[in-house]
């Protein structure tokens, strides 16, 4: 087991950085949470600044003003840090990658370790994508 | 007056699932000015919309917000319809407005469970958003989706609900109502809700009237302002229903008309319920060839207020023009009333009491200059574009005469 097993072994932290998003993501995200499917069991948290978190959340297409924003989210991040892109516009920019304020998928800014695409995608699969990534390391 | 601390709430703060910044000026503990800044989300939907075909501008307009992702093509049906001059079938609009009303359960829900976290009373939060879940799955059995659920296009909708199904339904909604008698009780009167809400953030009726505010929180302040009832659109006419309204204006009356216009939105589906038995199944679509040269205003009631599209066709596939107005770029506004002169604890509700959408809310915010780099366009900058823009057009005419 490396160094970055063991800090992905027990609960993952997440911070959540909602991009020009249309909410949908952000509030599956929120609904991960609550009762009917409780990651907070798993230790799981959503925890209000990054230097607290070992999970990065992103979500939504990223405008111009946002861009250098999740830069410095990024670079706040204590290492190691995974970055997780929710949502098609997150993966791809989706219906948004036209659009003339548009600065990029999240994975031309920052690395990413996991896509979950699906506008919204649903708890189950944004769980099953963590899952996916943390057995993964 | 002392020096006044500015504390900032946002772009990216905990307590808010979207990015928008509030700055707060304080002296001590007291709200003394606010002031925010929005365009974390723009995504300029207006000029997508001009590249994209009539069906395809649902999908768009769909995800301008998820939460009411029914409102936005609601109001485009509704414009597009007034073009073309459509009469959609009945049965269509029983399905409009069951769509519609069921996004007004699932958003309400949600608000009562943030505003419980805005409290930090996350219990509230939690119960919320369980009993939300069944109004979800509904969703997810009927359209196909937990939350963007294209049922909408040009003279119908997409999807039919079958007869068979309302029974499963009605089981459903019995349950949710049933959720929502125990939340509403608890929500009402628990003291501690009481302490923290009751005389905070208040709007009185001429406040409303002068910021034209819109849906619940005009209606918690008297001012019994409803799309549905005012311009009645889909089958809203067809059903009985009364607009909800309370006179404090504080943040408890906002709760209060939510929680209770839940239990309109349970008799409007139930009715609807009924309309479609009544109906021939399949019936749900008037074929529209085309969209003639013309221009229309659509309006829908949101959970959040008036949704207003406007549309101008020039008789392409595609619209020319396409304006949308939602419901908190006016509510937001009403801040500057409610928020000051309060606890900065008591600001935080106050903000989340008129359920902001800030990605409705969006406009051009920044432009980015290649020459000069990075480059903020104020109030200023936008008129002199404007008006430069006016005196060059007045100046071809001139020459053209």
């Amino acid at each position: 087991m490396g160094f970055k097993n063991f800090c992905f072994k027990k609960s993952l932290w997440v911070f959540h950085f909602g991009g020009a998003s249309c909410n949908n993501c952000d509030i599956e995200i929120l609904d991960c949470l609550t009762p009917k499917h409780d990651l907070e069991r798993f230790g799981i948290l959503l925890v209000g600044s990054i230097r607290h978190a070992d999970v990065l959340l992103v979500n939504g297409s990223i405008n111009m003003k946002d861009k250098n924003r999740l830069l410095e989210i990024y670079n706040q991040a204590p290492r190691p840090i995974l970055v997780v892109a929710i949502g098609a516009c997150g993966c791809t920019g989706g219906l948004f990658a036209d659009s003339i304020t548009f600065a990029g998928p999240v994975d031309k800014i920052i690395p990413v370790d996991a896509y979950i695409p699906g506008c919204p995608p649903k708890p189950e699969a944004i769980i099953g994508g963590i899952v996916k990534l943390v057995n993964k390391k | 007056m002392g020096k006044k601390t500015l504390i900032p709430i946002g772009p990216y703060h905990p307590l808010q699932e979207e990015p928008e910044l509030f700055k707060l000026f304080c002296d001590g503990e007291i709200v003394k000015d606010i002031k925010w800044e929005t365009g974390y989300n723009h995504r300029s939907i207006e000029k997508l919309s001009e590249s994209k075909t009539y069906d395809q501008v649902f999908f768009l307009v769909e995800r301008i917000c998820g939460i009411c992702s029914t409102s936005h093509p609601f109001a485009f049906a509704n414009a597009v319809e007034e073009i073309a001059g459509v009469e959609i079938t009945d049965r269509a609009k029983y399905i409009r407005s069951f769509i519609g009303e069921l996004e007004r359960i699932h958003s309400h829900l949600l608000w009562v469970g943030l505003a419980g976290h805005f409290l930090g009373y996350n219990t509230v939060f939690m119960w919320a958003w369980k009993y939300r879940e069944p109004v979800l799955d509904l969703f997810e059995m009927i359209t196909g989706n937990r939350n963007s659920y294209a049922m909408f296009r040009v003279g119908g909708v997409r999807r039919d609900i079958e007869n068979n199904k309302i029974p499963v339904i009605r089981k459903i909604l019995a349950d949710v109502k049933k959720k929502t008698d125990l939340l509403t009780g608890a929500v009402m009167d628990d003291p501690v809700i009481h302490a923290r809400t009751k005389g905070v953030g208040i709007l009185t009726k001429q406040d409303v009237i002068d910021y034209a505010a819109v849906g619940p929180t005009a209606r918690a302040s008297g001012v019994a302002i409803d799309i549905r009832k005012d311009d009645p659109y889909a089958a809203y006419p067809l059903v009985n229903w009364k607009v909800i309204t309370a006179e404090e204006g504080d943040v408890f009356a906002k709760a209060q008309v939510r929680l209770l216009e839940m239990y309109e939105s349970i008799s409007i589906i139930e009715q609807c319920l009924s309309g479609l038995e009544k109906t021939k199944e399949g019936d749900i679509n008037v074929v529209v060839k085309e969209i003639p040269e013309g221009s229309g205003a659509g309006r829908a009631e949101a959970p959040r207020g008036e949704v207003f599209h406007y549309v101008v066709s020039d008789g392409s596939n595609s619209p020319a023009r396409h304006k949308i107005r939602a419901p908190s770029y006016v509510n937001i506004a009403t801040f500057k009333k409610s928020c000051i002169g309060q606890t900065i604890a008591d600001a935080t509700i106050s903000l989340a009491a008129v359920d902001p959408c800030y990605c409705c809310t969006e406009r051009l915010a920044v432009a980015y200059d290649q020459k000069s780099g990075r480059k903020i366009w104020n109030a200023k900058d936008l008129i002199d574009l404007s008006t430069g823009k006016t005196s060059e057009l007045k100046k071809n005419l001139i020459q053209l005469k």
